[in-house]
């Protein structure tokens, strides 16, 4: 890696490297981004949820998580409608406003707003907008073949953009550094599992978000020296309810919500940039690695409500990562016009009245400001379970 | 059906047995329902039909089934219940009204909707890949998606010999044979291929008379209103792709166009304005939203749903009958990846539109049902209005709930468009 781009929280104790991560996620100047231009580098910006990051590093590229802002949506309203979802909006608005600068721009067919994104942002840039169609049926034969082509396919135009070739060795040395950050991830998810008394809500959801914003070489750096030291916390386990977050796939929280959860319940399990931890174990390396990436999406990953799979029911896997984090309860959220997020609502909470497992339900905007009401419900929904 | 072609019968003729097919179709359901027989569930962007009626199977487009709750005044009924149930305001219209019609087991205004034994859906709405969810769960059945990879980016669609189109026709011929495969399970029928190159010969009737109607109506004066009539046209072009009587009812349906054409029989008897809509019909208040624009003496001559909602059958794709599951694969990829290309960059289209249909301005009708048609919509007209001088209205509807339709904000809208209208002619004619 020839490129560091976010130092702050080198030689800093603990608590003040968590700071700065902190103040770097929410820094809507986006920074790190800013910096990596700086130095001649090209960035590529991908909507939610998920991408193979690894095409993008291996030409060079810094692969950058589009997760909207929490800011007025100043130039891009009036390229927008009613009735749709803040994260729209407010990742155009990064762009236009000229905080986040592109190179190249990607969506998915996540959702019915945000396959329009590649035409929208095509109409508005000349450099590639396009949209990754990510297999909406995996559970054809034929799907990972046919991922295969399109990575392929993108690979050319990512080559084009950063003006270099990608070998098989490139995607092999990229593959392994995502691993060990995919790797890291999970251990970070162990901990907020087993001793989610050691690390805060808002600190863990922080040191996820930073990976989406710099080299996963320094991500890893950055988590290599953190976990340990996390691990090492004394502190001691509070009586409080373990929670399951679910709906923060796609638009996030924002990082007040979150720390307004996390002084009240542990969350010991949850789907906040579910994209960056899609992949649930290591990516082969061994010989056809576009393929392995491909077969990966398919065969080794998490769920949303905006993939499809019919191998993964959305209420069962809810059901096995409640159980698995052995949660008290679950928060079903979805962010304001999400028509995928208030959809699975529905399932989701029939399944939780059928296994009689407690539920709150409820609705976020990345730009809220005042949660009182929202606390309120919420601290008197766990001191119901709290205290029955 | 009659073969009369008395011209006074012609004229008017495709609408009276649109109607007549329709109320048919739906009767069918309904005995199918009462006899608690198979059907698949589909929908109007990629509907399979071509597969489906090879083992014979009734197909339900539940996106017609709700519209139809709307033009008859009874959505809200269905949309309120459906939110009891759990459904979000936020959320597509034609799901939660499906969802009622499915708790109330199958009870419409047009008939009992039978129950589905499969659902077969395409990923051109991700909605339909949602909804298709609800019946996994609610019947236990199978479901299967057909992933048609779209365009890439603006103006990069690829053709025949091009390796990444070959890389999408081969999914998706992959994913038919698997189709193919859950019919027969389903069914208990075998596959007849030479049954499907029947079928597949009256897809290629309706694309080519589909792509005709169309096009007849850049006459002047316009042959038939895209919103109202070409709509119910769209109805039967879905409902009845793939079978000898769709394929006899737009044959005569371009019979009578042509002969208005030939004989200068407009919509309206003083045409003034011609305009293209973009969007999905206002079905709450579905003849009095034309009635709004008609009553200037302005029509739809054209629609961008008659192009996407037709799953993109105004190309006139033709199968080859001598590679039948090959060319249904490249068929499917092209028309349908156009009707999304009708939805997301359909101000290339347009721009095009606007010579070829002499249209004096667009009407984008965006919606709050539907994120996919609408959600571009404000992007797209500003591209468009930097790129032509044509002027535009811009006005947001529902195409299913009434509590988001204004009824009077939405004529003060289009009479001060019209109005504009008046004037700019009115200077042009004075320069």
């Amino acid at each position: 890696m020839s490129t560091r781009i976010f130092d702050e929280w080198r030689d800093q104790s603990l608590d003040d490297a968590l700071y700065q991560i902190r103040e770097t996620v929410e820094d809507v100047e986006f920074p790190t981004v800013r910096r990596w231009r700086e130095t001649g580098g090209r960035v590529l910006g991908h909507f939610q949820t998920y991408f193979p990051e690894e095409i993008a590093h291996a030409a060079g590229m810094l692969p950058v998580k589009m997760r909207g802002a929490p800011v007025e949506s100043t130039y891009a309203d009036s390229h927008f409608g009613s009735y749709l979802c803040s994260i729209l909006k407010t990742s155009l608005e990064t762009s236009l406003a000229g905080t986040l600068q592109l190179d190249m721009f990607v969506t998915h067919p996540i959702c019915d707003a945000a396959r329009n994104l590649a035409a929208i942002w095509g109409r508005n840039y000349d450099y590639p907008c396009q949209i990754l169609y990510l297999p909406q049926n995996p559970n054809s034969a034929h799907s990972a073949i046919y991922l295969k082509g399109e990575y392929t396919r993108l690979k050319r135009t990512i080559e084009e953009v950063a003006g270099r070739e990608v070998s098989q060795d490139d995607l092999r040395h990229s593959v392994v550094v995502f691993n060990e950050n995919r790797r890291l991830l999970r251990e970070l998810y162990t901990i907020k599992r087993e001793t989610p008394w050691l690390v805060s809500a808002e600190d863990a959801y922080c040191l996820v978000s930073i990976g989406g914003l710099i080299p996963r070489e320094e991500h890893n750096e950055i988590l290599t020296t953190l976990l340990p030291q996390i691990s090492g916390r004394d502190a001691r386990e509070q009586d409080r309810i373990r929670v399951v977050f679910e709906g923060g796939f796609c638009e996030q929280p924002p990082l007040d919500l979150v720390r307004m959860l996390g002084r009240t319940c542990y969350i010991v399990d949850d789907d906040f940039l579910i994209g960056l931890r899609w992949i649930t174990s290591d990516v082969s390396t061994d010989s056809d690695v576009m393929f392995n990436l491909a077969e990966a999406y398919i065969e080794q990953s998490s769920y949303s409500p905006v993939q499809h799979d019919n191998r993964k029911l959305k209420e069962e896997m809810l059901r096995q990562r409640i159980q698995n984090s052995n949660a008290d309860a679950t928060i079903v959220a979805a962010a304001k016009m999400c028509e995928p997020g208030l959809e699975e609502q529905v399932t989701y909470t029939h399944m939780l009245d059928a296994e009689n497992i407690p539920y709150f339900v409820t609705e976020f905007e990345e730009n809220m400001t005042s949660f009182d009401n929202l606390e309120l419900q919420v601290d008197t929904f766990l001191e119901n379970l709290l205290f029955a | 059906m009659t073969n009369q072609t008395n011209p006074e019968d012609l004229v008017g003729r495709g609408n009276r047995e649109g109607s007549k097919l329709f109320r048919q179709w739906f009767a069918e359901l309904d005995e199918t329902a009462q006899q608690g027989g198979q059907s698949a569930y589909v929908f109007v962007m990629g509907s399979f039909n071509e597969i489906l009626k090879t083992f014979d199977l009734p197909v339900v487009f539940p996106e017609i089934n709700s519209l139809q709750t709307a033009v008859r005044r009874v959505a809200h009924e269905y949309l309120s219940e459906a939110e009891d149930y759990g459904y979000s305001p936020d959320i597509c219209g034609y799901v939660k009204a499906d969802v009622a019609i499915q708790l109330r087991d199958g009870e419409h205004p047009m008939g009992r909707i039978p129950k589905p034994s499969l659902a077969v859906f395409t990923n051109a709405c991700n909605t339909y890949i949602k909804w298709a969810e609800i019946w996994e769960r609610m019947y236990q059945i199978p479901i299967v998606t057909i992933d048609v990879p779209g365009t890439r980016e603006a103006d990069g669609q690829t053709w025949r010999g091009d390796e990444d189109f070959e890389n999408d026709r081969c999914y998706i011929e992959a994913q038919t044979k698997e189709l193919i495969a859950v019919c027969e399970r389903v069914t208990g029928k075998k596959f007849d291929i030479d049954k499907l190159r029947e079928v597949l010969g009256y897809a290629n009737d309706v694309s080519a008379y589909w792509a005709r109607i169309l096009e007849l109506n850049k006459s002047r004066p316009s042959l038939f209103n895209a919103l109202t009539d070409g709509t119910a046209y769209l109805g039967v072009a879905n409902g009845f792709r793939g079978t000898r009587t769709g394929a006899e009812y737009f044959k005569r349906l371009v019979e009578e166009m042509e002969y208005k054409a030939k004989h200068g029989i407009g919509t309206l008897a003083d045409e003034q304005y011609r305009l293209a809509i973009v969007g999905v019909p206002c079905y709450p208040i579905f003849r009095r939203f034309t009635e709004l624009f008609t009553e200037w003496n302005g029509t739809f001559v054209a629609s961008t749903y008659l192009w996407f909602a037709s799953g993109g059958a105004n190309r006139g794709f033709q199968y080859d009958l001598n590679k039948p599951l090959e060319s249904l694969a490249e068929g499917i990829l092209i028309s349908v990846r156009d009707a999304m290309d009708s939805m997301f960059y359909q101000d290339r289209i347009l721009a095009d539109a606007i010579d070829e249909f002499a249209l004096d301005g667009i009407i984008y009708h965006p919606i709050k049902s539907c994120r996919t048609t609408s959600t571009g919509l404000a992007d797209s007209r500003r591209y468009l209005a930097v790129k032509r001088d044509i002027p535009s209205l811009y006005i947001e509807s529902d195409m299913m709930d009434r509590r988001v339709v204004s009824e009077a904000q939405l004529k003060n809208r289009i009479d001060a468009f019209f109005e504009g209208l008046a004037s700019r002619r009115q200077k042009a004619s004075i320069s």
